[in-house]
């Protein structure tokens, strides 16, 4: 038998949002109570308050039938977008909030790092601030004593261990919290994004330190939008999208996956329905092409366009379309905007627009890229929401040759370098 | 270890659970250092970058009990009962009072000032609001001091029931624990409640035998209506205090019992309101 450590069962979570929220009004509570008194059928009022739940001022699953099962000693990474539900399953598994469905089950001691420096004082010196995050944390105050010298050279904060935290840069007081938090030995570590702070080199040190523990044998669970991170902290990873368990598997399988995201995500056609209206803009189509033939199938060594057709129902200064490249690894490689060579030249006014942005050959290297295309008023507000997601690959052609065969992505860009040589004589 | 196991596979499991529990003490125990935490970390703060610091517990008891004496000397109305100076009497009832009121508003914002503990880790949230009752016991304690200052300086003598002043201690620490949990809890979802609890602590001081007597209220109360006196949980306590420490005559003790069965009460319908509305925290604060 194997030794699962955690399993969530039809898991979900339901938040309400609205204007309401996130108060649940004192006068509804009041009459719900006095319903309960003067004993009103139960059932009337449940079924009444079942049927209000579809509001518009309503509700939403920030997760919804997640069914996993976590092998003792697996490190598991998180990945998805914004709004995927990373964090709300973070929250469940380390019991801050309670699910709204389902169950989750938990063998052994759970320590979770949301975030770096949860509960430290400012007022309080750096010594009581570690004994401090350390209960917090669920650390014994031995425990802490014991690991004291350890955390505090990790830390490097040596000097100023009686200085009060407040006096500290916010580097040091970074280093100082993680540093407790390191040394935290529960059988399940959960952590979220956390490592994105700090210099470059404390990152490191964290990472290295991520890695001691990924080996140690106990669970982990990990969150990051660094997709290297996790492939190179992590066994298994699960991919949340809008709520649901999109991927449990091997780590680069799922990665890779997600970086191709066309697989998963949703036809063009139906995100350009889906975008929220307003009163400047409409997109009707967005399309690529290569040679005058619309594919999504390209090749890197030959320019490619693409063209975006909409309407604009009314002129603004700052109303802007955008064409952004993400690279396999999500991150995003460029952002160009359609006025940006001439704004006078290319406003938008009132009327069908046709837009067609190239982009050069040479420029990219082979991989599953993705565009995403929207309108803002500029530095304002967005008014394509999520914008529109467009999966695009593009397969080697490029002058670029070498006999290097580089079998899996390694950066966005290969575009044509001019090298030149100058020999000695050799002596 | 944080573990308990509830499940024979071992599992622990978390579901929504919409049925009334109370408060997991077996879980709060396993916790406990963390109060102390709370608690030193509170006071360690709490006269940072001031200038009389801590004698501040001393200033507001003094205070209080100079302007209500001349108050009640210019009035030229007697409220204490027995031969004990008005000063002494005042404090009696002063010392248990301001570690009520202290430490319920305290308690009763711990969980809202507490909100980034409370979304990022987790801990029985009941501990932020007993650990915030705990600090208001070194004023007690500086207080305390002043009142034996006081009785030497009247050369009052103490009754023997002066050991008994410990459990009257905790009896106004229940009393307070009691409120705090429905306080801390309702003040987590309507923010409304902090503020109203320094009116409620302004009317508690005078609904109380704090600045007089509660038997020179009971003469002019009609019969019927004297038990109401005493849903007060606070009404008993002072009294008690007052008793422990200058040996007065308790008020009878039906009176008493009523006031300490309303702290009981209070006591475990907090603990199963609080525990009720713990889930909401992260979500709703």
């Amino acid at each position: 038998m194997t030794n699962v450590a955690i399993r969530l069962e039809d898991l979900g979570k339901k938040y309400r949002i609205g204007a309401k929220q996130p108060y649940h009004r004192l006068s509804e509570q009041m009459t719900d109570w006095a319903a309960g008194m003067l004993r009103l059928p139960g059932k009337l009022t449940k079924s009444n308050r079942e049927e209000q739940q579809p509001r518009s001022d309503g509700e939403f699953w920030a997760l919804r039938h997640i069914n996993v099962e976590i092998v003792q000693g697996e490190v598991v990474g998180i990945i998805g977008r914004n709004g995927a539900g990373k964090s709300t399953l973070l929250k469940l598994l380390s019991r801050i909030t309670e699910p709204t469905e389902g169950r989750i089950g938990i063998r052994g001691r759970v320590g979770s790092l949301l975030e770096v420096g949860t509960g430290f004082h400012p007022e309080l010196t750096g010594r009581e601030n570690v004994f401090l995050g350390g209960a917090i944390l669920g650390m014994r105050r031995n425990e802490v004593k014991q690991k004291f010298d350890e955390i505090i050279e990790f830390s490097g904060v040596g000097p100023f261990l009686d200085t009060p935290l407040k006096r500290y840069s916010s580097g040091m007081q970074v280093r100082l919290c993680f540093a407790v938090a390191a040394h935290l030995e529960p059988e399940i570590l959960i952590v979220d994004e956390v490592l994105a702070v700090g210099d470059a080199e404390f990152q490191q040190k964290c990472l290295g330190k991520m890695d001691d523990v990924a080996t140690s044998g106990r669970t982990v669970l990990f969150v990051s939008h660094d997709l290297s991170n996790i492939e190179r902290l992590c066994s298994k990873c699960m991919l949340l999208e809008q709520g649901r368990l999109a991927m449990f598997d091997e780590v680069h399988q799922v990665v890779e996956n997600y970086s191709s995201y066309g697989s998963i995500s949703t036809p063009v056609e139906q995100q350009l329905a889906e975008l929220p209206e307003n009163e400047f803009i409409r997109l009707n189509s967005v399309r690529v092409f290569q040679k005058n033939v619309e594919t999504n199938s390209l090749l890197n060594g030959d320019p490619f366009d693409v063209e975006i057709q909409c309407k604009v129902f009314k002129t603004h200064p700052q109303l802007r379309v955008c064409l952004e490249l993400f690279d396999p690894m999500g991150n995003m490689a460029f952002v160009s905007y359609h006025d940006a060579v001439d704004r006078e030249q290319h406003k938008l006014s009132i009327g069908h627009a046709n837009l067609r942005a190239t982009v050069p050959g040479n420029l990219l290297a082979p991989g599953n890229f993705s565009l995403r295309i929207g309108a803002s008023i500029f530095r304002q507000f967005t008014l394509t929401g999520r914008h529109v997601h467009v999966p695009i690959n593009l397969a080697r052609s490029g002058r670029v040759d070498i006999d290097l065969d580089v079998p899996r992505y390694v950066a966005p860009f290969w575009p044509e370098v001019l090298w030149a040589q100058e020999q000695g004589d050799g002596d | 270890m944080m573990s308990n196991v509830d499940h024979p596979d071992n599992f622990r499991y978390h579901t929504a659970r919409p049925e009334w529990r109370g408060v997991d003490w077996k879980e709060v125990f396993r916790f406990r250092e963390l109060i102390w935490i709370f608690a030193a970390r509170d006071l360690k703060v709490r006269y940072r970058q001031t200038v009389v610091g801590i004698a501040w517990s001393l200033i507001q008891p003094l205070m209080t009990v100079f302007v209500f004496g001349i108050l009640f000397k210019a009035m030229n109305a007697n409220t204490t009962a027995s031969d004990a100076p008005y000063a002494v009497t005042t404090l009696c009832g002063l010392l248990p009072w301001q570690l009520f009121s202290l430490s319920l508003s305290n308690a009763t914002r711990s969980i809202v000032l507490n909100q980034p503990l409370v979304t990022k880790v987790y801990i029985p949230r009941v501990i932020l609001p007993l650990s915030s009752t705990l600090p208001p016991l070194v004023d007690f304690l500086i207080a305390f001091a002043l009142m034996v200052a006081l009785l030497a300086f009247y050369s009052i003598l103490p009754s023997s029931t002066l050991l008994l002043v410990p459990l009257m201690v905790a009896y106004a620490l229940l009393a307070s624990i009691a409120c705090s949990l429905w306080l801390s809890a309702l003040n987590a979802l309507y923010r409304d409640v902090e503020y109203a609890v320094p009116f409620l602590i302004q009317i508690g001081l005078f609904a109380s035998p704090i600045v007089y007597e509660s038997s020179v209220v009971m003469e002019r109360i009609p019969e019927m209506w004297r038990w109401a006196y005493w849903l007060n949980p606070m009404a008993g306590v002072a009294e008690g205090f007052r008793w422990a420490i200058l040996g007065n005559e308790l008020p009878s003790i039906q009176y008493l019992s009523l006031s300490f069965a309303m702290v009981v009460f209070i006591f475990v319908t907090g603990m199963f309101y609080f525990r009720r509305m713990e889930r909401h925290f992260a979500d709703r604060i």
